[in-house]
């Protein structure tokens, strides 16, 4: 019985990770007022940078397979900081596009990639009875470290202070656009981080399609945690829960396969539905999914 | 850069800047080929001679153009009222299930299968949708609602084909039965173009623009689109529109589902083999429409265009049929991101 509450929790935070990396990328930019709808395209190329750079030498370097995920996951967030910020383009259909660049080109450059071996995965660390990937214990610190950030750094205040009233930052000197890109690239590097621990730890393999919609999940997830950094642990672990039950149930159930592939898609309905009757829609960001034009409210 | 807005921006200028946008897509699409190690003239080569270059081709193009029309077409009229549908795949998909079940299991007189096939699919497109609709009523993103249902809606397709409706001569691959030949639509000699569906799209797309631009109820989807205040001040609600918009949209890619099954497959198969992205290429054909339905009589085409392209380029060239993605996107980010340029004068210089 222990065993498979280990198990399951093991599990649930492995499945968890992507998800809570990538929840949290999104909520830094969305406290500063902008909607990223591409993470499941920044995830993909996250990915692909990762396992291209791991993949180029059994001795390559792992620091700079993770850095070239932050920096693939970045370079097309500035994308869409360039379009919403400088161009003010609609938030929600410029996510929608780079979701579609994101994983088409990482499907077409990576195509070479298919089915090759990674020689240097990263190595997981043991505690005691279980193993924990670093990435996992990374997420877990930066979910802290932001919430921290967030809630009592000056710097913090001024990234909400522009995704509440950004008119009201600007008066008080903030550049409003500058703040804005930042948290852009920094939420794109998140989530190609994310994108990162698929490839060089959790599966250590490119595929198209390896993302499978964790990146849709990870956007949905901002709005069940209330743009919480602490909170999107907890949100991370029950969507990594869900998996691990999908795969675990799958098979030896009598219930149709197709019941638990679904599950995930129906369940973050439901939460999002129950998140938007308790009011909790309410907790965005004011400002979120609006360019910021100076001279208009 | 300073942006100086423009009151009333001329066809001309809209024209202009659309034409801009997408030949600076088709430019950036061209260093992504670059990248993956294709010549880019070669690319857009094979595209242009396979689709409108042969009458084999062509047939292709129009095939494609059907589903993208009445998706589109409905889409526009979504974009419209602010009601952002990324759901037209599932919807699609809903129509194909809801118009199968009819042929297969509802016994009906010959004559009367074709149109009930449809009605049906309208039903189950329709349905689809208005549960994104109610669920916006609780302050549920309808973007992100519709993509959900998108994912939904694959596993009960391949739930239906696998399981209750397999069919019974069927070993190995999922389908369903064939339908009987009063469930076939007939195309043009020797095409898949099912030329009912085609007449049936250009109506509609006619259709709507009539009613956008002409009735009590495309009045007041316009005015909940462009200025919500007012249309709470003018006691027009949002919520009601949203959900009829929600059906007629839903709606018309059920229509698009029936018709793949009744005009092409006649069964129902997998998700992927159903629609071949129509779904998110149908949003580019209203974006590049700017939400008038009948200029998708134009776009649907061209956006065919590039789907039977990417066809080609996986077994000319061999590239993965991701490409459309990526097609798609860069299309669609160069449109929104250019719209500026429509409604303002841009100067460089001085801040």
């Amino acid at each position: 019985m222990e065993t498979i509450v280990i198990e399951a929790l093991v599990r649930a935070l492995a499945v968890g990770t992507p998800l809570l990396l990538a929840c949290l990328g999104a909520i830094l930019n969305e406290r500063a007022g902008v909607v990223n709808l591409g993470v499941e395209g920044l995830m993909a190329v996250g990915a692909l940078a990762a396992f291209a750079v791991a993949s180029a030498s059994p001795d390559a370097s792992l620091w700079l397979a993770v850095g070239a995920a932050l920096l693939a996951g970045a370079a097309l967030g500035a994308v869409h900081a360039f379009a919403t910020v400088t161009l003010r383009a609609n938030q929600f259909v410029s996510g929608l596009a780079l979701a579609l660049i994101g994983t088409g080109a990482a499907g077409l450059l990576g195509k070479k990639f298919e089915g090759l071996p990674l020689f240097n995965k990263v190595p997981d660390w043991t505690l005691g009875s279980f193993t924990i990937s670093p990435f996992t214990v990374a997420a877990l610190v930066l979910a802290g470290l932001m919430a921290f950030w967030l809630s009592a750094t000056r710097s913090g205040l001024t990234l909400r202070s522009v995704g509440e009233n950004p008119a009201a930052a600007d008066v008080l000197g903030v550049n409003v656009g500058l703040v804005r890109v930042l948290a852009v690239l920094g939420g794109g590097a998140l989530a190609g981080l994310a994108g990162a621990f698929l490839a060089l730890s959790y599966r250590s393999s490119w595929a198209d399609n390896m993302t499978g919609g964790l990146g849709w999940i990870a956007v949905a997830l901002v709005i069940f945690v209330g743009w919480r950094p602490l909170r999107a642990i907890a949100g991370a672990l029950f969507f990594g829960f869900l998996f691990y039950l999908q795969f675990r149930l799958q098979g030896n159930s009598g219930v149709p396969t197709e019941v638990f592939s679904a599950m995930p898609f129906v369940l973050v309905l439901v939460v999002l539905a129950l998140a938007g009757l308790r009011g909790q829609a309410g907790d965005a960001p004011a400002a979120l999914g609006r360019a910021y034009v100076r001279g208009e409210r | 850069m300073r942006f100086t807005a423009i009151a009333a921006p001329s066809a001309a200028r809209t024209a202009l800047v659309t034409v801009a946008s997408v030949v600076a897509a088709l430019l950036i699409c061209a260093l992504v080929f670059r990248l993956a190690g294709q010549a880019p003239g070669l690319v857009y080569g094979t595209m242009l001679r396979g689709t409108l270059g042969d009458p084999t081709g062509l047939a292709e193009v129009g095939r494609r153009t059907i589903p993208l029309l009445l998706v589109g077409a409905g889409l526009a009229l979504a974009f419209r009222a602010q009601f952002f549908n990324i759901g037209a795949e599932g919807q699609l998909l809903l129509g194909a299930v809801f118009a199968a079940g009819t042929a297969l299991f509802v016994p009906l007189p010959g004559p009367l299968l074709l149109p009930v096939m449809f009605a049906a699919g309208f039903v189950g497109g329709g349905l689809w949708a208005l549960i994104a609709a109610g669920l916006r009523r609780v302050n549920v993103n309808e973007i992100l609602s519709t993509l959900m249902l998108n994912y939904v809606a694959v596993a009960l397709v391949t739930y239906l084909i696998a399981g209750p409706w397999k069919g019974k001569d069927v070993r190995g691959y999922i389908y369903t039965d064939t339908f009987a030949p009063a469930g076939w639509l007939p195309t043009l000699g020797g095409t898949q173009v099912h030329w009912p569906t085609l007449v049936l799209g250009v109506l509609l797309a006619l259709g709507l623009q009539w009613l956008l631009t002409r009735s009590t109820f495309g009045y007041a989807l316009r005015v909940v689109g462009e200025n919500p205040g007012a249309a709470r001040y003018a006691g027009l609600s949002s919520a009601r529109i949203a959900t009829l918009v929600a059906l007629l949209t839903g709606g018309l890619a059920g229509l698009a589902g029936a018709g793949e099954v009744a005009g092409i497959h006649h069964r129902l198969l997998e998700a992927g083999q159903i629609s071949l992205g129509y779904g998110f290429t149908a949003v580019i054909v209203a974006w590049l429409a700017r939400g008038n339905p009948a200029l998708c009589l134009l776009t649907a085409p061209l956006m065919a265009v590039i789907l039977a392209g990417g066809d080609l380029l996986k077994i000319d060239l061999n590239l993965p049929f991701r490409v459309v993605d990526v097609f798609s996107g860069v299309i669609l980010l160069c449109l929104i991101a250019s719209e500026v340029f429509v409604r303002h004068r841009v100067q460089w210089r001085g801040a």
